[in-house]
This record gives C-alpha cells, structure tokens and sequence, in this order.
C-alpha cells in the first residue's frame, strides 16, 4: 500500500469515528438539504434542464480546442493576453513573472479551486508576497492554516463558536462574536487589503467560448472587488471550463447555483471580456487568462472517463456522498474531494498514487443521481478500479486471492475441499481484515453436492 | 513547440470522434402572466426592500432626502429632478468611494425568475460602484422587467457592450455554519424601485 493510501485510511478511520465532526457537518449538510429541494422548483423539468447541460458540455468537450483558440482569439483582441500552462510550475512561474513586472506586494484573491490545486498562496508566500484570501470561508481557513474543506463551503467543518475562538486568537477581536459580527470583522479586514492589493486573481467559472469572455458566479462581492480593484486582474483556469455560447448561462448560473447551494441564482454574476477599453472609463489595466491543462487532456485522451470534464463544481455530489459525510473532506488529502475528486485525481495525480480513492465508495449512486450535467460518477468509479487493475496496480495478494478464488470456484472437487469447522477458521481466523468490522461467518457444515444429493434421495 | 501549441496538440489528439448530438426537448421559456408580482416576490426573499411607484416623484424625494445626510452617487439619466453624478466616479480611487454610502443605479433589464437586475458599462462609470457602497439602491422602469433568463439574454450583447453584472439581492454570506449573514463584502442592503 502506498503512503498516501495508508494516511487516507488511517485519517478516515480517525473521522469517521469522530461523534463531533459527524456532528458538524451533518448539521451543515442537512441545512442544505433543506434548501436545495425548494431551489430546483425553479425549472419547469430539471431532468431535462441536466440533460441539456450535460449537452452543452458535451459540445463543448468535443471541440475543446476550436473553442480554446476561438476564446483567445476574441479576448486578445480586446487587449487581454493569454497564457497557456501545462503543469502547475508553468502556472507558477507566470503568476511570478507578472508579479515581478508589477513589483506587487499584496494580491487579493477570490475563491478558486485551481489555485488551490497549484497551491499558488505557497508559492507566493515563497516569493514574498502576501497573498489574501478574500472569500470569508477561504479567509477563515487561510487564518487558521488549512486548505478549503469543502469545494462550495471551505470552513464547513466549523462551528460559529470554532470561527469565533480562531478570529479572537488571529485578530485579537473579542471572543464570542456572531456570524454576523465576524462576517464585518473580515470586511472591515478586507476593505484594507483592497486598497493596499497591485493585483487580483480569480478563477472563472466558465469560459464563454463565442464572446471570448469569463465568467464568475458569488455571493460576497469578494470577486468583483479582486477583479475590479486591483490593476491587474490575472485569472487562472482549467481548460475544462468551456461553454460554447453566453447564452448557455441562462442555463448554467441558475443550474451552478441551484446545486452549489439551494439558490435560484447567486448575488452577483459577473461576466468579464477583457481589460478596461479606450472608450472606457473604469476597469484594471491589464488582464491575463492563465489556461490549465495540468493532467486535464489525460482525462480527454481516456474515453471512458472523459465525461468527467463535464463537472462544473457545485459539489453536490459531496454532500450526497455518505462517505464523505462521515470521513469528512481533509481525510482524502487531495484539492478536489468527495466523489468527483475520486474519480479525477487518479488522472490528474496518478492512478498508483491515488486509486485508492476509488475504493472509498459504497457505490450507491447518490452522486450521480445529484449531478448537476448527470456524470455517471458511480460508473466512473467503478471504471478506475477496473483500469487500475489492468494497469497492474492491484497487490500480489490480490492477485493470488482472485486465481485461486477463480480456480476453485470453477473446479467442484476444490469446493468440496475442507470442512465448515475449517472454512471458518480460515476465514474468521487467519484472514483477520474480514472480520475487523463484520462479524465471524458461519459456514455450512456440509458442502453443496452433499446436501443436494441428501436432498434428491427423499 | 510553444506550450500553447502543445496543449492545443493534446487536445486534438485526444479528443472524442464526433458523435452526433441527441435531440433534447428545448427548456420551457414561460412568459410570466404578470413579471413584477413574481420579480418582487422573490426580491423580498433576498432580503430587498421592493418599492413599486407610479412616476419618478417618490424616486426623486428619496435622491433628495438621502442627499441631506449621507454621500451619494446617482447614476440615472433623463430624468427631470435627478442629476446623474456617476461621471464624477470615474477615476477615483478606491478609497474614496470606499466611503461612499449610497449608489443608485438605473439597470435595463430585470428578470423575474430571479430577481437579477443586469447592469452593464453603460450604468456603471465606475466598476467598483455597486460593490463597493455601503448601500444600493437599483432602479428599474417596469416595462423592462422579463420572464426569465433565456428572454434576458436576446436583449443583452455583452461583447460590445463591455463588461456586465447581473445583481440579485445585497451581499451575503453563509460562509460561518450555514448562518445567513446579509452585508459580506458588497453592499449591506439593497432597496429595488420599480417604476411605472
């Protein structure tokens, strides 16, 4: 078993016996599941609504590249510049480059999950710059050293009172603060950080294809203030992200916002389509669309699980999940968790590093009946342990399990071979991992043929 | 090769054969039978003060009202009694309008399914100017109320009208144990007038 395996299953073991996390998130995902029921009434037929997602995704997959190169056609024409990283130290590496030309200081930053799976906070620490998270849940897991917990609810895995307790230690306000008292804290912290900030990153959402422009879905106003504030105004985003047409969002936001949180449509929906115009009075000087590919076209090049770069992150599939409800989402040790992280870090990371992961499920299906462009995530799932096999990547003992389980099942003398006092002593006794969390099994004192035979004598 | 070239070069070895597209019925577009009773109805949800007048006078009295006690910025045009001060925004820093305590805006379009009001380049001479007061207030004439998205997207041509925002609701969070806080980053409240 490899490292990353065996801290998964011990961090798991630790969580999913952990009475108060269960407790914590339950409360949390339960509020959500309150919410999201009344927001889907909001479309006339939300199976077709997914279908015609999924669709649109599916279009937008198959001509991924035209739909690429036609994005930076129409966005370098109105001045932005595009840059096209293929690993995360490229992504780095022009973050840093532009930093430097701007000699920044401070960056403001609005949520995204891409940053995150290049860890650029890390790497501009490194650099000496400050890097602030300006999402409040993100800023709460920023000041207590922690990555996100969740893809649509970073500090969801705390309390109001653990929130409280972390900005009185952090910055030095009183203890015992309200949501609401704390959520002006971070403003009034933030407003300063706006002012002092040369550059502002975001992610985007969905790269609108026909316009050539990004668009960015929130609640807080922290992604318009990063992307408008500053200067300079870098974005960086998966490939992934693509929809063919502006016209696709009327489908696209109510639909993120819906499965993301319960929302007929979130606060603010911003859509962005270079930076500021001659003719213009207002907007940063100068705007850079970071591509991704970082493993995304492993997923493209494998036909069986391509369907995956359908996802547009609302995580729901999270929140469905009854594995993640109970080990929580730090346990998976990867930036995407939950059912969707299982079945794309594999391909993004390495499937003998991470298949594990993919064993990490009761197959029930719950994530693909809550998806919100209906990815088969169960199938998927199932279709990387099957790779993972084909790969060689299963043990030797595995290995050996399944042929002489094989060659016995087939053979009837083999069988017939041993007692039941025997059988169950090899099964409850020396194979220990069966019995760890099941109780012994019992088997039949006689063997199949001696009680049909017994049988047919009557 | 460039990295670009690369990526674009993965891409096209990798990507799927083309499979035609199966037929999906198009979504419903359903006219509401009356826009404004629903485009309220779900505003007030999202914690906004809804106020439906007949004519500018009520819209005037309030720009004259909020002018005696607090800074403001009013972006309406062409109507007698209110001055559209937005072009003062434009180029001021941050700071300044940091303390700005009311912006009131005029959008184009209003959507009911959700009570997004659109605003783009031509509402806002400073981007920063409906996210960064400490209240909103949007104006919109009721005739330019929609049905819902799809309806509001024919009317919207983003790539030649620059950048654009829909707004629905003032700023909020529920970042801190599910507990709805209103007032995040952007505004602290949003008041809609519809007019007639």
């Amino acid at each position: 078993m490899t490292e990353t395996a065996s801290s998964f299953i011990a961090k798991s073991t630790i969580k999913a016996a952990d009475l108060e996390h269960r407790r914590k998130i339950n409360f949390n995902i339960d509020k959500y599941n309150a919410t999201v029921p009344l927001g889907k009434q909001q479309f006339s037929d939300v199976a077709i609504a997914r279908e015609r997602a999924k669709n649109a995704k599916w279009r937008a997959i198959e001509h991924l590249d035209q739909y690429l190169e036609h994005f930076e056609k129409q966005i370098t024409a109105r001045g932005a510049k595009v840059l096209w990283a293929e690993t995360a130290e490229q992504a780095l590496q022009e973050v840093g480059k532009i930093c430097k030309e701007k000699n920044c200081t401070t960056v403001v930053k609005s949520k995204s999950m891409v940053t995150e799976e290049i860890h650029l906070n890390h790497f501009l620490e490194e650099q000496g710059i400050e890097s602030v998270e300006t999402d409040l849940g993100e800023y709460i897991q920023q000041l207590d050293g922690e990555p996100p917990y969740h893809i649509v609810t970073p500090a969801m895995h705390k309390n109001k009172e653990d929130v409280a307790r972390l900005f009185a230690d952090k910055l030095g306000v009183p203890g015992g603060l309200s949501p609401e008292e704390l959520t002006q804290v971070a403003r009034q912290k933030l407003r300063e950080k706006y002012v002092q900030a040369e550059i502002g990153v975001t992610g985007a959402n969905f790269i609108v294809a026909d316009i050539g422009g990004i668009a960015i879905t929130e609640n807080e106003g922290n992604a318009r203030l990063s992307c408008a504030w500053p200067k300079t105004h870098i974005v960086i985003v998966g490939i992934e992200k693509v929809i063919p047409s502006i016209t696709d969002l009327a489908l696209f936001w109510p639909l993120l916002s819906t499965f993301g949180t319960g929302q007929k449509v979130t606060v603010y929906n911003s859509i962005v389509t270079g930076p500021r115009q001659p003719n213009e009075t207002d907007g940063p000087e100068e705007m850079y669309v970071i591509l991704l590919d970082n493993g995304r076209t492993n997923l493209l090049a494998n036909p069986a699980v391509r369907e995956a770069l359908y996802c547009i992150r609302c995580g729901a599939c999270l929140n469905a999940c009854p594995v993640y409800k109970n080990i929580g989402g730090h346990a998976y040790e990867t930036t995407y968790s939950g059912p969707i992280g299982s079945v794309i870090t594999p391909h993004l990371r390495g499937m003998h590093e991470y298949k594990h992961l993919s064993y990490a499920s009761s197959l029930c299906g719950n994530c693909t009946e809550v998806c919100a462009v209906k990815i088969n995530l169960h199938e998927l799932l199932l279709e990387n342990r099957h790779e993972a096999v084909v790969k060689g990547e299963s043990t030797l003992a595995e290995r050996i399990a399944w042929k002489a389980w094989k060659a016995s099942s087939l053979n009837r003398k083999m069988m017939n071979m041993g007692n039941g006092k025997m059988k169950n002593w090899v099964v409850n006794k020396v194979f220990k991992g069966w019995t760890a969390h099941r109780s012994d099994l019992d088997f039949s004192q006689q063997t199949f043929n001696q009680m049909w035979a017994e049988r047919n004598k009557e | 090769m460039s990295t670009r070239d690369k990526i674009l070069q993965a891409v096209k070895n990798n990507k799927p054969a083309l499979i035609p597209l199966q037929e999906i019925p198009a979504l419903l577009d359903v006219t509401e039978e009356n826009p404004i009773v629903k485009f309220t109805a779900i505003l007030k949800n999202l914690s906004t003060e809804v106020k439906e007048v007949d004519g500018w006078d009520e819209v005037i009295q309030y720009v004259s009202e909020l002018k005696q006690q607090y800074k403001i910025v009013t972006v309406i045009d062409g109507v007698d009694g209110i001055v559209n001060d937005g072009a003062d925004t434009i180029n001021q820093s941050a700071a300044a309008l940091a303390s700005l305590d009311y912006a009131l805006i005029k959008g184009p379009i209003g959507i009911a399914e959700n009570g997004a009001i659109w605003l783009n380049d031509k509402n806002l001479p400073n981007r920063l100017l409906p996210f960064i007061c400490q209240h909103l207030v949007l104006v919109i004439e009721a005739k330019d109320i929609v049905s819902n998205m799809h309806q509001a997207y024919r009317k919207i041509q983003v790539n030649e009208e620059g950048y654009g925002v829909f707004i629905s609701g003032p700023s909020k969070t529920a970042d801190i144990e599910q507990s709805l806080v209103i007032g995040a980053h952007g505004p602290l409240s949003l008041r809609v007038y519809i007019v007639h």
